[in-house]
């Protein structure tokens, strides 16, 4: 038996007449890194707002961590760390205190608390520049940061919006390689959303294209690649699986 | 509750250590303190060589020295004081995009606008009632007049309807920081209120008990209608929440005030009561007398927190 950490069946979401998630049934197994892809706009950050609780379902079901994130949200945020697309932090209080905030929120002791900051400080590189406001912190450094606030909580599962948007190349190397500890390391689950293809390519088990609310391909890369490139080719790039799904859509 | 207490308690660090807590506290230290010595020199040198009468100590909060009284003050800066407050509790966290991340902790959603409202009425309190003691004190050293326990009673019913008044108003401000995005526009909206009920609810009401009950100037004055008039005139102001603060304190300070109204007509039976009974009222007594005033501005509170709540309950927190 596999377990899954989310479970979602016949997912849907609208906005009036809009409808940013449709039909999204997906399961994603326990310790993999799911790369969960599609143009900006097609649903995407919606359907993990809806996981974490935070946006309410029109229809269909999901479980988080074996939760209803609509009557049980406490549970699943418990478990779950989630990196918006857009980190918000109180500016003018220092990296250390944030965390602090973020773990007096979670109802860590202050003992283990200054531990688990120490430790997630050094594992993202930020133990320097920890007591510096973060009002001063570049773009890469507040990534890190916000990564840190994830590994503060020790959670099963991560959600990662969009999280090398705007990186320069080298943080963006350095994020991809934090996001893939936190899987092979930790044994965390990753579900991450992105639109840059390479990027997923290089670090995810599975992944799933979304394409206007609908996903309209899931599987391993390999798997993918077979169904629509046809068997012979090996040089195959995600880019290309996407960009035809994207043609067909 | 989950999650009160970590963000009550940055909240009241943040109060504290931000530069708009110093300023209103510094405002209100400075106006109380002068006010209070003005009133406190004057009364003493009143009082030179007669016996004290009795509640001059109440007289600090209520009488007007040169400008106005520290009750006045209080009724009318108030306001203000729970608008800066509050204006900013929640646009602030949703422009710097910290809402979504506050949210997606473990806590219950109610305990982030919980946090805020207590957190404010916390800092209100604190200002507060280090106020009403600093006069205490300054009544000591220049009146030299120490107060009863009626006295004390009295103070310590009006440290908690001023309290539950400028919470109204703090969560007015809260209200509209959860409704607005923008903190200016939540501000000035808030402002805007506050300028509608100190100054324009009390023209709107003369001005309406003109049109209904016209007083004509000159001949003498129909005590009917002269009645009417202000009877009207009350109507419209107790939509206004300063008008019913400021006239539940003015009775609560002053045991010798038997009535919120400003004209009462007496026959001669009233007017053979009214000097035989000239003492003060028993505490109760004058908390009876505003006690519909008390609770409509409890209910005004606490019906201006549900819809914070409500709103906020079911507000989509989306970033974008």
């Amino acid at each position: 038996m596999e377990e899954y950490l989310i479970e979602a069946r016949g997912l849907s979401k609208t906005y009036g007449n809009l409808k940013a998630v449709d039909d999204l049934t997906i399961s994603i197994r326990k310790g993999e890194i799911f790369g969960f892809l599609g143009p900006n706009g097609a649903g995407k950050t919606t359907t993990i707002l809806m996981f974490l609780g935070l946006t309410e379902p029109t229809q269909g079901m999901v479980r988080v961590c074996g939760f209803d994130p609509v009557k049980n949200p406490l549970n699943v945020k418990r478990r779950t760390g989630y990196l918006p697309e857009h980190l918000g932090f109180y500016e003018d209080m220092t990296a250390r205190q944030n965390l602090l905030y973020v773990a007096r929120l979670n109802g860590i002791s202050e003992e283990e608390a200054t531990s688990r900051i120490e430790r997630a400080l050094e594992e993202v590189g930020l133990e320097e520049v920890a007591d510096r406001r973060v009002s001063t912190f570049s773009k890469g450094m507040r990534q890190r940061l916000g990564i840190a606030e994830v590994l503060i909580k020790e959670p099963e599962l991560v959600l990662l919006d969009e999280p090398t948007i705007g990186l320069d190349p080298e943080s963006t190397i350095h994020m991809l390689e934090m996001v893939r500890s936190l899987s092979r390391d930790r044994g965390m689950t990753v579900f991450l959303s992105s639109h840059l293809l390479d990027q997923v390519q290089r670090i995810s088990d599975r992944v799933g294209i979304m394409i206007k609310g609908r996903l309209v391909a899931e599987g391993p890369i390999e798997e993918l690649a077979k169904r629509k490139l046809g068997v012979e080719r090996e040089d195959y790039t995600l880019e290309e699986i996407y960009l035809k799904f994207f043609r067909e859509a | 509750m989950s999650g009160i207490a970590p963000i009550f308690r940055k909240e009241m660090e943040d109060h504290f250590t931000s530069v708009r807590f110093v300023l209103i506290t510094a405002l209100i230290l400075m106006v109380g303190i002068i006010i209070t010595s003005m009133v406190g020199m004057g009364l003493r040198s009143e009082l030179e060589g007669y016996s004290k009468p009795p509640f001059v100590f109440l007289l600090l909060f209520t009488a007007t020295g040169r400008f106005f009284s520290f009750a006045q003050f209080i009724g009318f800066f108030g306001p203000l004081m729970g608008i800066i407050l509050g204006f900013d509790s929640i646009n602030r966290e949703r422009i710097g995009r910290t809402l979504t991340k506050l949210l997606s902790q473990p806590i219950y959603r109610d305990s982030v606008i919980n946090a805020k409202f207590l957190s404010g009425i916390g800092i209100i309190g604190i200002i507060l009632l280090g106020m009403i003691l600093l006069i205490c004190g300054l009544s000591f050293i220049l009146v030299g007049v120490v107060p009863g326990g009626s006295e004390i009673m009295r103070l310590f019913l009006y440290f908690v309807i001023t309290l539950v008044y400028v919470s109204f108003w703090l969560s007015v401000s809260i209200l509209f920081s959860i409704i607005f995005r923008s903190t200016a526009t939540s501000a000035l909206a808030s402002l805007a209120l506050w300028i509608f009920f100190s100054f324009f609810l009390g023209i709107g009401g003369s001005f309406i008990a003109d049109a209904l009950a016209p007083l004509k100037e000159g001949s003498t004055v129909d005590p009917a209608v002269l009645l009417r008039h202000e009877r009207i005139q009350r109507i419209v102001s107790f939509f206004s929440p300063i008008s019913v603060y400021t006239d539940t304190t003015s009775i609560l300070l002053d045991p010798l005030r038997k009535t919120t109204k400003g004209i009462v007509l007496m026959g001669p039976l009233e007017r053979l009561s009214i000097s035989r009974f000239q003492g003060p009222l028993p505490v109760l007594d004058s908390l009876l007398i505003v006690l519909p005033h008390v609770v409509s501005l409890v209910a005004l509170t606490l019906v201006c927190f549900a819809i914070c709540y409500f709103v906020f309950m079911r507000q989509e927190i989306r970033s974008a």
